[in-house]
């Protein structure tokens, strides 16, 4: 069968490119991207360790969470980014740099 | 090498892929579309892991839920992010990404050489597990597992879930609407 070790690499793998789409992208909705790919991540560990536990179901069900967390995460971050397009007109994150009343 | 593990190699494969592929173009409707592939491929990995429910959750919230609603605030955000995008230059790699790039490297480095120390194969609980037949087979039957666990061991962390989940459909509806002038 497939090793745990092989499933953290591979989250491992997608870890990183989410932190390097954070780090240099210059659109806010790519930043959110990078966000969710981190979060996948992390959920394919939960994944991969909650096969080791058929009883109490703890991985598969904190994965669960997980996902839904990562939506309403979505949802509120997308509606802020739609404020900040409305009140800057960008949505590069470097170019948002004072505060709304302005 | 079994099929198994033929299709985990596989899929992990487009999953990476097309991760980079969505890190490195620069148009953000293609970026979106290909995050699609990356999910899927996904959700195929945690069939493999031998969760059946979280890979079609992972199918019904995020490719239903989070990127319609991502496609919908592209939409809605108008010209200027088109235009603002389109102004970047096309080199591959640039200098003011290479911190970025350095960074994710040596994270990655540090992971993996994390992952080889700790060696999960070899884990105490996890070779306990497998002794008291506590790992999930291949041909076993888990959502109905996962449900009554749900309601019965994991019944407040449900709860508090439902409850975050309801704060931050009022707060989004609240953030998005139109500004009233006073």
């Amino acid at each position: 069968m497939i090793s745990p070790t092989d499933f953290m690499v591979v989250s491992a793998v997608l870890f990183c490119i989410g932190l390097y789409m954070i780090v240099s992208k210059r659109n806010a909705i790519q930043v959110l991207i990078g966000i969710e790919l981190m979060l996948n991540g992390a959920i394919l560990n939960l994944v991969a360790f909650g096969k080791y536990d058929r009883f109490n179901n703890g991985g598969q069900i904190f994965a669960l969470f997980a996902i839904v967390l990562a939506a309403a995460t979505t949802a509120v971050a997308l509606a802020i980014i739609l404020n900040v397009y409305r009140q800057y007109k960008t949505i590069d994150p470097g170019k948002v740099n004072n505060l709304g009343d302005q | 090498m079994s099929l198994a593990q033929g299709l985990f190699y596989l899929m992990s494969f487009i999953a990476v892929a097309s991760a980079l592929f969505v890190a490195a173009t620069k148009n953000l409707v293609r970026a979106i579309f290909l995050f699609f592939i990356t999910l899927f491929a996904l959700a195929g990995l945690y069939v493999l892991a031998l969760a059946d429910f979280i890979a079609i959750t992972q199918i019904v919230i995020y490719v239903g839920g989070i990127l319609v609603l991502i496609l919908f605030a592209f939409m809605l955000s108008g010209r200027e992010t088109l235009n603002t995008l389109g102004q970047q230059n096309n080199k591959l790699i640039t200098v003011s990404k290479l911190p970025a790039l350095l960074l994710a490297a040596l994270f990655l480095i540090v992971l993996i050489n994390m992952i080889t120390t700790a060696g999960p194969d070899n884990l105490v609980w996890i070779k306990k597990s497998v002794q008291l037949k506590n790992d999930i087979q291949a041909n076993a039957a888990m959502t109905e597992n996962i449900g009554i666990n749900l309601m019965t061991r994991y019944l407040l962390p449900f709860e508090a879930i439902s409850i975050l989940l309801m704060i931050a459909l009022i707060g989004a509806a609240h953030l998005s609407r139109k500004e009233q002038r006073i």
